[in-house]
This record gives C-alpha cells, sequence and structure tokens, in this order.
C-alpha cells in the first residue's frame, strides 16, 4: 500500500506550533534588533510557511521519492539523455570535507588539490574531444553552446567580419536554435532529409559570407553518425564559418573518433550525460566546452593553468584568457557534477572509455534489431547509440500512439524513450539504452514491447494503471495553470 | 458570418470587410487541426500591424502557432473574451470566435485571398 | 570498469541477432579515415580503492571551512546543512531521475518542484516561481532578458555597482552582441543614490536591478528603487539572499516585479562555486515570459491530483529561437535540498538564523572596528555581510587571520570592476550562523597588529 497520508503536499500536512529544527542561543551580547536593522528594512510580519517536525519531513519525501522511475530502480532508455549507471563511489567522493566544503574564494595556494583536478579535467576533456582549449565552466549544454557562439562571435569581431547566420539541421535539439538566438544571431534551419543525414548540397546553398556558424549534432538526434562530416565542415570552413559539435551524443563515440579530427572547431560536454554525473531530476548539470587553438584566448574565465618552477615544483592558478568574452556564471563552474565526471574517467582510462561507447552501439544495435518487425526505424541501416524508432504503422493500423506505447511500458515497469523528437519521425519512439544494461533487460524490454504491439488499444489510449496517476489532463492545467499552492486549493 | 461568404488566407485565417474594418479570424479547417487549444495572446486596440506579419500566437499543450495578419493596418479591437474562453474558437470559429478587428489600409490586400471554393480545395490538397 | 554487463559468450548472441561479426561491423558507420588510430591519451583506470586514495590526497590538499573558521562571503557561505537535507537528497529515486517529462514516471520529483516554488513565493512575496535556474548570476541575466520582453525594451538595462560584480560583469557577456546598453550606477556610499539613479532612469529602461542585501553587504531602500523604476515604466529586479527574508522584508511587499537569488545558503554545499541554485519569481501578469521550468497542478483521468510541467510552449524544446530562454537543463537535486530544508526550518528557523547571523554580523563588526586602522567602509545598516576598511593593507590583515586559523574575505582586489577605496582596502566579512564569540573574539585578537 502506498502511504498517501505522507504525500499530501507541504502545506497540508502543516500544524501550527510543530518544528523541526532547534538553533542555538545568540551567544553575543544581546542589543535591542531596532540598533541592528532599522524596521523599516524588517518584515512586520514572519512569511507563511508550513510547520512540521522533522519525522514529517522525512517521511513526506522518502514516500515522495517512491513516486519517481530512476536509473537506480528502472530500466531509462530515454533517447539523447543518456541515463546510463551512476556510480555510488563518486557521490562519497564529492561529499568528501576536502572537496565538498571548500569556498570558491578560497585563495589558490589553498585549493591546490582542487585546481589540479580540474587542470586535469580540462587535459582529459581536450584529449577526448580533439580540441585542446576547454572551459569548465558552463553549467549545462545549452549554456555551453551559448558560450561557444558567443566566442565564435568575439574571434570574426576580431577578424573584422560581420556574421550574422547560424544554421541547423531541423532535428536538432531546441537549445540549438534558442541559445543562437540568445547570442544575437538570425537562424536558418535546413529542411528534413529523407535519409535523416545532413544534406550538403542543401547546406551549400546557405553558405555564404554571411554564415557564422554551423551547428551539427553528431552522431545526430537519430542516433546516425554523419558520414560526410569532414566534407560538411570542409564546406563551412571554405564559407569562412565555423563548425560547432553539440556533443550531446558523445557517448557513442568516445574514444573512436573526435569532434577536432571530424571538422568540429568548437563543441560542449554534457558531464551529466556521457560522464555520468546523475541527472538529479532535471539537473544539475556541467557543459564544459572544448575549442580549437585559435579559439582559446576567447574562452570565459577563469580556466586552470598549471605552472612549473624552475625547481619543478609545480602550481595551478585560476587564470582570464587575454581576449575572454567575460563570466558566463558566479564562480567556477557546476564542480560537483565536474568532478564525478573526473572520478569516471580516472576509473575508466582509455580503454575504459572506449568500451563505454562500443557497448553503447552494440546495446542499441541489438535492440532495434529486436524491435524492427513491430517498431521500424526509417532511416539508416544501424545506429551509433540510439536509434528512433516510429510507431506510425501501429498507429495507421490501430489507432495506437506512440504516446501509448510510451505510458503503458510503465505498466511493465520500464520508464519510456523519449517521444516526438525528434520532429522529422512520425510517432518517434527515440530508444537509448546506454553501455550499462545487460542483455537480459534489453530483451524483456522488447518483450513488453511486443506484449505492448498486441494489446487491446482501448485499453492502451488510458494506460499507465499501475503508476500513482494516469494520464494527466494537461489541457486542462495548460488553460487555467495553477502553479502554486494557495490555501483555497483545498476547499 | 457565413463561411462561403468569407475570404481566406494561405495561413488559414478568414476576412470579412465591412467598410474598412476587416474582422479576422481563424477557419475551422486550421481551428482542428491545432487541437486542444490552451492560450491565445491578442494585439491590443490601437497596435499597426502589416501584412504577413503575425499579430498574435494560438498555443496548444505542445506547440505554438502564430497567427498571420491577412492584410495590413491598425487593431481596433481584439476579441479579449477568449482569453477566457478558447472554447469559443473551436465552437463558433465564424461568429464568437472571431479573433481581431483591423482597421484596412489598403483594401486591395483582400485581392490575392481566396474564396471559400479555393479554400476548400486549398485544404484538400494540404490534408 | 566500465560498469558493463555483457559476457563476452552475450557479446557474441548479440553480434549475431544483429547480423554482424564484430562491434568493429557496427563502427563502420563512421568513415575510417575519421576514426582514431590510437589510443586516447588518458590517465590509467583505478580501482575504486586506487581512486579514493587518489582523491582523498587531493581533497587533503584544500582548506575548507570545516579547516579554517570559514568568514568568507560574496555569493556564497559557510550556513549549517541540517542531516536530512543529505540524507533524503543522496536518495537515488531523486537523484538518479531525469527531467520529469513523464509525468506518471515523476510524481515524486514533480510534486517537490511544486512545493519549492510555492515556497519560494511565499518566502519572496511573489506570486510565481520557476523550478530553477542555473545560479544566482545568470539568474540576474534571465531576470533582464525577460523584463526586456515585458516592457518590449530592448535598448536599455540600469544595474546597481552594488550588484555583485560577478553577476554585472555576467549581464555584460550575455549582452555583449546585443543592441543592449547596461548602465552602470556607480554606489560610493555602498548604497544607490537615488538622484543618480534617478537620472539614468528613462523611457528605454526595461529594468532596474537591485541587489538586496548587496555585495557589499548593505541595505539598499527596495521600495523607493521600485517606484523609481515604475515611474519611467521599467520593471524593478531585486536579487536577494534567502536567509536574509527569515528579518528583513519581502520584495513582493516593496514593489520588486521580478525577483531572483541565489539559493546556496538554503542547504547547500559550498563544493567549490557549484553546483548551486538559481532562484526566479516574479508576479502572476509575467507568468507567460518567465524562462525555465515550471511546475503545475493538474487532474489526471481518475480524478486525482496530480502535476506536470507547465507552459512548456515557452522553452527551447517547443518554440525553439523564439523560447524564452535556452535552459533545458536545471537544478533539480539542488531546488530539491532547497525545498527539504525550507520544510524543515519554517519561517520560525529561518528567522532565528537570520536573527543569528545579524547579531553574530553585528558583534564582529564591533570588535573588528574597535581595533585601530579598522573602520567599516559604508556607515550604512548591513544584515550578515559588510566590508571593513583596512589602512595598514587588506593583504597583510587577511594573512594575519589566516595564520590564526580564520579565513576572511574575499578581498576586493580581485574584482577589477570595483573602484577604490573599496577594491584597494576593503575586506569582505561574512558571518553565519555557524561562527561563535569565541571565534570572533580570536579573529580580533589575531588581527589587531596587523
Amino acid at each position: 500500500m502506498k502511504n498517501e497520508q505522507a504525500t499530501q503536499l507541504l502545506f497540508e500536512l502543516s500544524v501550527p506550533g510543530r518544528t523541526a529544527t532547534r538553533w542555538p542561543d545568540s551567544d553575543v551580547p544581546d542589543r535591542p534588533i531596532d540598533d541592528l536593522i532599522p524596521s523599516r528594512y524588517r518584515a512586520e510580519s514572519a512569511p507563511s510557511m508550513p510547520e512540521l517536525t522533522e519525522a514529517d519531513v522525512v517521511r513526506h519525501f522518502v514516500n515522495l521519492s517512491t513516486r519517481n522511475f530512476s536509473v537506480d530502480t528502472h530500466f531509462y532508455p530515454l533517447g539523447s539523455c543518456t541515463m546510463k549507471y551512476n556510480p555510488k563511489r563518486h557521490e562519497r567522493l564529492a561529499g568528501l570535507d576536502g572537496l565538498g566544503n571548500l569556498h570558491p574564494y578560497q585563495r589558490e595556494e589553498d585549493s591546490q588539490g582542487m585546481l589540479q583536478i580540474l587542470f586535469e579535467m580540462q587535459e582529459m576533456l581536450g584529449e577526448i574531444a580533439g580540441l585542446p582549449a576547454v572551459s569548465l565552466q558552463p553549467a549545462a549544454g545549452a549554456q555551453g553552446e551559448f558560450t561557444s557562439l558567443l566566442v565564435a562571435a568575439a574571434y570574426f569581431r576580431d577578424r573584422g567580419e560581420k556574421r550574422t547566420k547560424v544554421i541547423f539541421p531541423s532535428s536538432a535539439h531546441g537549445t540549438n536554435p534558442a541559445s543562437a538566438a540568445l547570442a544575437g544571431f538570425d537562424c536558418v534551419q535546413l529542411d528534413p532529409s529523407p535519409t535523416g543525414l545532413v544534406d550538403p548540397e542543401q547546406l551549400q546553398s546557405h553558405l555564404d559570407d554571411s554564415t557564422a556558424v554551423f551547428m551539427i549534432t553528431n552522431p545526430n538526434t537519430l542516433g546516425l553518425f554523419e558520414k560526410d562530416i569532414d566534407r560538411i565542415a570542409g564546406m563551412v570552413h571554405d564559407a569562412g564559418g565555423l563548425v560547432y559539435i553539440d556533443g550531446a551524443n558523445m557517448n557513442a563515440i568516445l574514444g573512436i573518433t573526435r569532434p577536432g579530427d571530424f571538422g568540429g572547431d568548437m563543441m560542449h560536454y554534457n558531464v551529466h550525460k556521457t560522464f555520468t554525473g546523475p541527472h538529479g531530476a532535471g539537473g544539475p548539470g556541467a557543459g564544459p566546452i572544448a575549442v580549437r587553438s585559435f579559439l582559446a584566448d576567447y574562452l570565459p574565465g577563469p580556466v586552470v593553468r598549471k605552472e612549473t618552477a624552475e625547481d619543478g615544483t609545480v602550481t595551478y592558478r585560476l587564470a582570464d584568457p587575454p581576449h575572454s568574452i567575460g563570466r558566463m556564471r558566479s564562480f567556477f563552474g557546476n564542480v560537483g557534477i565536474l568532478l564525478r565526471g573526473y572520478f569516471y574517467l580516472r576509473t575508466l582510462g582509455a580503454q575504459g572509455l572506449r568500451a563505454v561507447s562500443e557497448n553503447a552501439v552494440l546495446n542499441a544495435n541489438y535492440l532495434r534489431e529486436k524491435l524492427k518487425d513491430i517498431l521500424p526505424v526509417p532511416q539508416g541501416e544501424r545506429c551509433m547509440h540510439e536509434f528512433v524508432a516510429s510507431a506510425k504503422k501501429q498507429k495507421d493500423e490501430r489507432g495506437v500512439t506512440a504516446m501509448d506505447v510510451a505510458k503503458r511500458l510503465l505498466d511493465y515497469g520500464f520508464h519510456a524513450p523519449t517521444v516526438y523528437f525528434p520532429l522529422v519521425v512520425a510517432e518517434a519512439l527515440m530508444i537509448e539504452p546506454t553501455e550499462t544494461e545487460s542483455k537480459e533487460t534489453l530483451d524483456a524490454f522488447s518483450d513488453a514491447l511486443h506484449a505492448i504491439a498486441t494489446e487491446d488499444p482501448e485499453m492502451l489510449h488510458q494506460a499507465p494503471y499501475t503508476t500513482p496517476v494516469s494520464r494527466p489532463d494537461e489541457v486542462a492545467a495548460g488553460r487555467k495553470p495553477q502553479l502554486t499552492w494557495t490555501p483555497c486549493l483545498n476547499d | 458570418m457565413d463561411p462561403s461568404q468569407l475570404k481566406y488566407a494561405r495561413t488559414h485565417e478568414w476576412v470579412h470587410l465591412d467598410g474598412d474594418v476587416a474582422t479576422i479570424g481563424i477557419s475551422k479547417f486550421a481551428v482542428e487541426e491545432l487541437t486542444d487549444l490552451v492560450y491565445i495572446e491578442l494585439p491590443s486596440a490601437g497596435d499597426q500591424v502589416s501584412k504577413g506579419a503575425s499579430f498574435g500566437e494560438v498555443e496548444s499543450v505542445k506547440a505554438v502557432s502564430d497567427l498571420y495578419s491577412p492584410v495590413a493596418g491598425e487593431v481596433v479591437e481584439a476579441n479579449n473574451a477568449l482569453a477566457d474562453d478558447l472554447a469559443a474558437l473551436s465552437d463558433d470559429p465564424y461568429g464568437k470566435g472571431w479573433v481581431v478587428r483591423i482597421r484596412v489600409s489598403n483594401p486591395s490586400d483582400l485581392d490575392d485571398l481566396m474564396d471559400a471554393a479555393a479554400y476548400e480545395e486549398y485544404c484538400n490538397s494540404q490534408g | 570498469m566500465s560498469y558493463l554487463f555483457n559476457t563476452p559468450q552475450q557479446t557474441q548472441e548479440m553480434l549475431a541477432a544483429i547480423g554482424v561479426g564484430s562491434i568493429g561491423d557496427l563502427l563502420e558507420q563512421i568513415p575510417e579515415s575519421l576514426r582514431l588510430d590510437r589510443e586516447l591519451d588518458l590517465p590509467a583506470p583505478k580501482s575504486e580503492l586506487e581512486l579514493e586514495q587518489h582523491v582523498r590526497s587531493l581533497a587533503g590538499q584544500n582548506v575548507t571551512a570545516t579547516r579554517r573558521s570559514c568568514f568568507l562571503g560574496g555569493g556564497a557561505y559557510d550556513h549549517f546543512v541540517p542531516a536530512v537535507v543529505d540524507e533524503i537528497a543522496s536518495r537515488g529515486e531523486f537523484y538518479t531521475a531525469y527531467t520529469p517529462y513523464q509525468a506518471e514516471a515523476s510524481q515524486g520529483s514533480l510534486q517537490a518542484f511544486f512545493e519549492f516554488q510555492t515556497l519560494i513565493c511565499q518566502l519572496t512575496g511573489m506570486d510565481v516561481s520557476n523550478a530553477s535556474l542555473y545560479e544566482g548570476g545568470t539568474a540576474v541575466s534571465e531576470a533582464a532578458f525577460m523584463a526586456m520582453r515585458v516592457t518590449n525594451r530592448h535598448d536599455r538595462v540600469v544595474v546597481l555597482g552594488s550588484v555583485h560584480p560577478e553577476f554585472r560583469q555576467i549581464l555584460h557577456t550575455y549582452t555583449d552582441h546585443l543592441p543592449c546598453e547596461i548602465v552602470e550606477i556607480r554606489c560610493p556610499d555602498g548604497v544607490a543614490d537615488l538622484n543618480l539613479v534617478k537620472e539614468q532612469l528613462d523611457e528605454k529602461t526595461s529594468c532596474l536591478v537591485v541587489q538586496q542585501p548587496n555585495f557589499f553587504g548593505c541595505l539598499e531602500d527596495v521600495q523607493e528603487l521600485s517606484d523609481l523604476a515604475h515611474s519611467v515604466g521599467a520593471l524593478s529586479v531585486v536579487s536577494v539572499d534567502p536567509i536574509s527574508l527569515g528579518m528583513l522584508e519581502r520584495p513582493g511587499n516593496l514593489g520588486a516585479d521580478i525577483v531572483v537569488a541565489e539559493g546556496q545558503p538554503l542547504g547547500i554545499p559550498l563544493q567549490y562555486g557549484g553546483p548551486y541554485l538559481g532562484i526566479l519569481a516574479c508576479r502572476n501578469e509575467y507568468v507567460r515570459k518567465i524562462p525555465g521550468r515550471i511546475v503545475s497542478l493538474a487532474t489526471d483521468r481518475n480524478g486525482q491530483r496530480c502535476f506536470v510541467l507547465g507552459l512548456q510552449t515557452r522553452e527551447q524544446h517547443i518554440r525553439r529561437e523564439k523560447a524564452t530562454s535556452n535552459i533545458c537543463t536545471n537544478q533539480g537535486l539542488l531546488a530539491l535540498r532547497a525545498t527539504i530544508y525550507m520544510s524543515l526550518l519554517g519561517a520560525d528557523g529561518l528567522g532565528q538564523v537570520a536573527d543569528l547571523c545579524c547579531r553574530k554580523a553585528h558583534y564582529a563588526a564591533e570588535q573588528l572596528t574597535a581595533l585601530d586602522g579598522v573602520e567599516l567602509m559604508f556607515a550604512q545598516p548591513f544584515f550578515k555581510e559588510f566590508v571593513l576598511r583596512v589602512g595598514n593593507g587588506a593583504e597583510r590583515f587577511v594573512g594575519a587571520a589566516r595564520e590564526a586559523g580564520f579565513d576572511i574575505g574575499p578581498l576586493l582586489t580581485r574584482f577589477d570592476t570595483l573602484e577604490d577605496p573599496v577594491r584597494s582596502e576593503g575586506v569582505l566579512v561574512a558571518v553565519t550562523e555557524c561562527r561563535s564569540r569565541d571565534e570572533i573574539d580570536a579573529l580580533r585578537d589575531a588581527v589587531q597588529n596587523a
């Protein structure tokens, strides 16, 4: 039985007079508060917040946690999100006093251990990218994109070139155009091509001396490697533009090929995906970027530099690149997530990292093969680390949509794939199993999808049946959004 | 409003001209395609709109569509009642579901719009 | 060690099912000329035991808030984190879940974020909060962009010079390639000079950005500043320290239109600057211009109350280049920590923490300024943080404190946009509830001859 009482809203659980914390008495000489802060700055009344005991709070949140699917509890083949296992050792290490309780303004001399880790992280990310200059500052992938576009803009400005246009394929993540617009560029979206790959001829027709950056995810969001990438990159370079690699799908190519080797000038990582910083139900992430040497001077500061004295003493220092675009956020970066990425890379090494991608590709192709009879993949013969299947056949024949399939999977104990993205595939189910899943799990997942393919469509339209709630009325919520609790909600 | 007497744009807005004021709405075909609308953003009286430019937006839960003005002119009135009752848009797109009234600067703007028959053919070809 | 399951036997079975001979065959999708013909040059792999030894030794080189008594401030503070916060936030069901797009599989996180939004509104006196942004500095820039959309004024943002220098720097970076001018107003007295502010506000101004308490720890007249912004049709954007709202007036009652905050003080460890928590709340009428995710209450097909991601058409995955922000990944786990923290403390606990910070900070200021050559830089009311003016050299002063086991600062020389004498002679001192009178007295004794 679910505990329905403890998962009432905090505000409904509140009982006036309850407290969960006790704080020490003040140990400094008592002075009237009016002498410290004039009353006109102070609140006349305390904010109206819930009053709970510690046990209330614990039972509430522990019960809430059981209403989630997570990587620790379920197979979570959410395409584009790389929901791989998050090693527990990372949590313990990131919480060590020497890392977790270090103030961001502690001086360099007293942060050498931290700076060494961050420096080594820069070096490793540069090597994996094939792009030597790294900034760890961006807080997430989207901010990495935005940062890189600002780097590109500064580079062109210094060269006296007025380039206003950012081009991307229609299958691009929404963050690509959103970041480009935020950076002040005009957005040009390519039309979808039947192969799912970028059509070089079509791209060529948009390239001119106003082209600043071509943004491309590789492997792309269909899970296909853009086989013409070096030609595409060459075309962009010939037009005087830069190539940006959205690194969301780096889990497919670690140690196999590198963005810098296939023509990328700039890229971001999603440390929370590829290098298994946990997703935290939506964040935090870390979106470090790697760029070619000629862009290094524009990176946001600070970056970590290593200085070796004549006597061999090594010191790590923070420095702003000479033509830095400035600062993208406060303090150094999302260090807690960068640390987890560092622990992961130090655990795996080069061979281990390559094995990650090989097995991610193996698992995805195996699952693709197992599902092709019921959920065919319109584009490509093989896939990299993920594939986008289409439920169009089921929809045409039985009226069962990708959403129905996704919801029903929850009843079988699997998290749903990403649905309806990318838009270029009808009834899209984007499936990314990751390397940290067993053949047994993939087989069971395939069995579930085959079972669903024979189930009564009417029943499927109402699925799921075993989750705490089912099919929220998003239209009603959209018309009258209720975004905070108010006492009258309970009337 | 009688749908057979209206003019239509390729972007699925309908227009009815009365004197120099055009009443503009969204065709039944388009409303049905959009499904489950949750929000409409309308211009304010006095706003200037140009032909072919966006004057507002309709949103469903997971999509946004621009509304394009088939005529240039000044907004006289927007149907603000829609904000509270979007059902009118789907239940009565040619009546209570009108969207905006624009004082037309150039009546010839209507010349290149489709009549009902041409629009129906156009929709069929889109289907 | 790559956390893999496939045994050699299974790998062969899977390859056979796919119809290829080796994993290498699968990788032929990548043109051979683009494939790396060598191993990556990375450090050798480590076992868990070796990794732990390595990381512990590096961690041991860092001087943390537990090793030296921490009076460091400037936007990140050594506040106490109750055990429950760590315990709940370390549940895998929360931290290994993804963004709650699939509502049925994410009711735990969705409800927690709805509670977060409500608590933030209660704390700030605003109507609507989003479900988090990256951190306090980018939250200021997001608020400025939002104000531009609301007012349809894209040319001018006015920001007080008493706002955190890094927050201002971010605002410059974010708008560098846009036609928007960022106008900074000098605050030589430590707080805004209302006349100077008035001179800079005009009909093109989208918003006035204020920080309360400001970077120097001083208190601004938020109501007057909001009124000035409104008088030209601009929005009032106020960045707050959430802990201070246990004592200070809620910005919602002082005319703020958008409230942002760095949420680190709400149960989030220092961890060298991040991940922290960006907070953004606003008045109801601006809700469709808000950046980032937001959770809405809904009803499911059985009539049960539930929670969903709301107003998604604002966001990049739907509206793409017209989105209200490019943000996707946010700071969900940190929003959860803040939610737990606030539910543990309640208004009463927050009031006590704020009261302790305020009293101890004033005691520390009194003790330190009793020393020769040490005075307050600004004669303004402050909350938990203040700037000392140290005539004999700020560096020496901070060094003497460090020798005796106290970290104070940061030294304001690190912020090159600050002006002298604040920059050259200023030392920021922050005092939280964690500091004791004994520590403050010992700090005073340590620096008295510095």
